[in-house]
């Protein structure tokens, strides 16, 4: 497969994540802002969280001061200028696979296609602040569709393998991204275990990565910090957690097994290994935010080797044997 | 302007409905009213969401549109078909021959039939080339031989397109569509199938491919995303199932082509490109270019890669050389040519410069090198502002430009606001030459939606139809 094709792939699936999850931040911020807060400065405190966690705070900050509810969601949301927002997500995206429209099927286009006209649609319409939560549902849908419609056209081959990749590396960003920032806006909450606030906090939390479900399932009790933290970092069968996304990046990389790939495979391996066998316990131990932060330092530079190894049109000197020179004999 | 009379292909002057449109026409007649106007929103919506759009140069970056698709096709018969192709295949027939001489022997300027001038002096003549042996000695592996008609049996060859034709896919959409909307149609009508264009182009490449190659890794270079006809470069890419490149993706090494792959380079042997060739390689041509690939031309020459068009083709599709290809059929075939050319005035000669200045309202004034219909002076409809500021371009560069007369370009019916009504068409088949030359049965209409319009171009308002060859 062409090297920019891949990258394509690999960013294409990265984008629809991307947005996906940003809307999936922002509906929570939405939800946990109609509750009642007893937090100082509320609004501010509340908004800060979905441009700290999507890491767009600064250039929010530069335009508008202040989070407030409206221009975040705003910026967060329709924001051309803001690359992460979740315009810019499906614009890139849809440009993604514009170049590569070969390599995708047609079915994928035209879900990428259709979602950009109607995002359009709907900017144009001019989306109020009561209709976010529905516009989050929408693009939520539009990436479940676009996972789906890609399992089901496309040829299970390297194709499906980058495609695979990005999505998995992005969704792993955002869990460690959301589950560090709102750990540490809801811990001091923590003697409240049990009470209305810390129940409606948590769950918000355990909804913006569809986990909510999933808890209640697993633990079948009230929820508690640790068990968030075991849930969305170490359990392999919780679709959004670190371990899950981690077992798809290695298998991913195992299938395209390029020659150039090692130390990308050494590198999930690694990560990998590391949640496998990990304990909740250790990592509260060595501390949350550190052990997330190194994860992401690690996700970030597992990203990089995996562009140098597959997605960068690379410098092949050492692939060609250079002709042999003839040496002058004295 | 003395009004000329339009040959209308549905319907006879005394107002019946020629016979290969009969059954179309009894069709038509028991469709409820608005059934055309809903199917071509249904249409649109179609073409919407497969992405099937154009960009036009001059406007906003990334804005993308439609090319206005019309609902009733344009039906030939097989007999009429027959006559057009046999035509239009010994016409490129001698484009290849006149190509290959000029890039080796020179034996038409031997032979004085055209002059050393008008081809060695010709800014589409490629040195580079002369000398250089391509397998099966075709040039132009893709034509788009325009055709225009003005009687039942009388067509005029518009200009030949030997460089980078586009405008296929809108061929094979045109008739998935079409089928899509009206499957009855195609129960009671037996048209030619079109369909399997994509693998007759895999088979031309690959028989385009070096002589020793003998699995070729076939691909199709695009100068990106950004370009004009990017649908069609992918769409042909994918229905070939080839990887589709642009520049960035190739590199050159020891005069052989390679492709970045996440495998490591891959060697590819025949490029379908739809670069021109002033972009192709910065080391040979434009030296600005970013989107062609350095050191492409000295791999081609060498014989390691085949480019499809060749370089330098542009030296036979010149408006200028076109007056000269009757000559051509005649001298590298020994055959009559069976189609004509429109007349041509040359404004490099005095007489007929002077009497195309004397006579601009009536005539149509192209530029010797222009394309897609920009930059021509269309007498009869333009003001007369229009008209003296296009007579001072002629008397600046005189030979830069060649006239015609204006021709009634024939009329299909099609629909319009008001209902269905005649519309100028023209035609363009896309013609393929490997070891053979072939076409498929059909090819381009497009249609001049405004009433009364001539110009086709997509990039100037036209639309498109189905093209329909029955069969016997």
């Amino acid at each position: 497969m062409l090297s920019r094709t891949a990258d394509n792939l690999f960013w294409m699936a990265r984008h629809i994540e991307r947005a996906e999850n940003t809307a999936r931040v922002l509906d929570v911020a939405h939800r946990s802002s109609l509750l009642p807060l007893d937090l100082d400065g509320s609004e501010a405190y509340l908004w800060y969280a979905p441009l700290n966690i999507t890491g767009c705070a600064q250039g929010y900050e530069e335009k508008y001061g202040l989070a407030r509810s409206e221009a975040v969601t705003r910026y967060m949301a329709l924001d051309p200028e803001n690359p992460s927002s979740i315009y810019s997500c499906l614009k890139m995206a849809r440009e993604n696979a514009r170049a590569v429209r070969g390599a995708i099927t047609s079915e994928m286009w035209e879900i990428i296609n259709a979602t950009w006209l109607e995002l359009n649609r709907k900017v144009a319409s001019d989306i109020s602040h009561e209709q976010f939560p529905e516009f989050f549902e929408w693009v939520k849908d539009r990436s479940h569709l676009f996972r789906g419609v890609t399992l089901g056209t496309i040829l299970k081959d390297i194709a499906l393998s980058f495609i695979k990749l990005g999505t998995f590396l992005e969704r792993a960003d955002n869990t460690a991204r959301i589950l560090d920032v709102k750990y540490h806006i809801l811990l001091p909450s923590v003697n409240d275990v049990g009470g209305a606030a810390d129940y409606y906090q948590w769950g918000s939390l355990l909804k913006s990565v569809s986990a909510f479900e999933a808890y209640r399932k697993t633990y079948r009790d009230v929820i508690s910090p640790q068990r968030v933290a075991e849930l969305l970092i170490l359990r392999d069968d919780m679709p959004r957690s670190l371990h899950a996304c981690m077992n798809e990046v290695e298998s991913a990389l195992i299938d395209i097994n390029g020659a150039s790939g090692r130390e990308a495979r050494r590198r999930a391996g690694e990560q990998h290994a590391d949640l496998h066998f990990g304990r909740i316990e250790d990592v509260i131990a060595q501390g949350l935010h550190e052990y997330l932060s190194r994860f992401l330092v690690q996700t970030d530079l597992l990203g990089q080797e995996i562009r140098k190894a597959y997605l960068s049109c690379r410098d092949y000197s050492e692939f060609f044997i250079q002709p042999l020179r003839s040496v002058q004999m004295q | 302007m003395p009004k000329k009379t339009t040959f209308n292909e549905m319907h006879a002057d005394d107002g019946s409905v020629r016979e290969i449109y009969q059954q179309y026409a009894a069709w038509l007649a028991t469709l409820p009213e608005g059934t055309l106007e809903r199917k071509t929103a249904e249409a649109e919506l179609l073409f919407r969401r497969l992405g099937i759009t154009f960009a036009v140069y001059g406007e906003a970056a990334g804005s993308e549109r439609l090319i206005p698709f019309d609902v009733v096709p344009r039906i030939f018969g097989a007999e009429e078909w027959r006559r057009l192709e046999q035509g239009i295949k010994q016409r490129v027939k001698a484009l290849n021959a006149f190509l290959h001489d000029i890039y080796h022997d020179q034996e038409i300027i031997k032979a004085g039939i055209i002059s050393a001038h008008q081809v060695l002096d010709n800014a589409m003549y490629r040195p580079e080339m002369q000398g250089v042996d391509l397998p099966n000695q075709v040039y132009a592996h893709i034509a788009g031989i325009d055709l225009v008609r003005v009687a039942q049996n009388d067509f005029y060859v518009l200009e030949d397109n030997l460089r980078t034709p586009s405008g296929v896919s809108y061929m094979l959409e045109n008739r998935r569509t079409m089928m899509r909307l009206f499957p009855e149609l195609f129960a009671n009508h037996t048209v030619e199938p079109v369909e399997h264009y994509p693998q007759m182009l895999l088979d031309t490449l690959r028989e385009a491919a070096p002589s020793h190659v003998s699995n070729p890794v076939i691909v199709v270079m695009t100068p990106g995303a950004y370009n004009s006809a990017y649908f069609e470069h992918a769409f042909l890419a994918s229905q070939m199932g080839v990887e589709l490149v642009e520049g960035q993706d190739l590199f050159v090494q020891h005069n052989k082509v390679y492709m970045h792959t996440t495998e490591g380079p891959q060697q590819v042997h025949v490029i379908y490109r739809r670069v021109d060739d002033d972009f192709l390689d910065p080391l040979a041509f434009r030296p600005d270019s970013a989107l062609g690939v350095p050191g492409l031309l000295s791999a081609y020459c060498s014989g390691n890669v085949v480019l499809a068009n060749g370089v330098g083709t542009g030296v036979a599709d010149d408006k200028s050389t076109y007056l000269y290809v009757p000559d051509m059929i005649r001298f590298y075939l020994g055959e009559a040519p069976l189609l004509s050319n429109v007349p041509t005035w040359r404004l490099s000669e005095a007489d007929d410069l002077k009497y195309v200045l004397d006579n601009l309202p009536e005539l149509v004034v192209k530029e010797v090198q222009g394309s897609g219909g920009y930059g021509m002076l269309v007498g009869p409809t333009s003001s007369k502002a229009e008209i003296e500021a296009y007579r001072q371009r002629i008397l600046s560069e005189p030979a830069n430009f060649i006239a015609q007369p204006t021709l009634a370009l024939s009329n299909c019916p099609t629909l319009v606001e008001s209902g269905v009504a005649p519309r100028h068409v023209d035609l363009r088949p896309f013609v393929l030459s490997g070891k053979q030359v072939r076409l498929v049965p059909g090819g381009l209409t497009r249609v001049a939606l405004t009433e009364g319009s001539l110009v086709v171009n997509s990039s100037q308002g036209g639309g498109t139809k189905d093209t329909w060859v029955l069969e016997d």
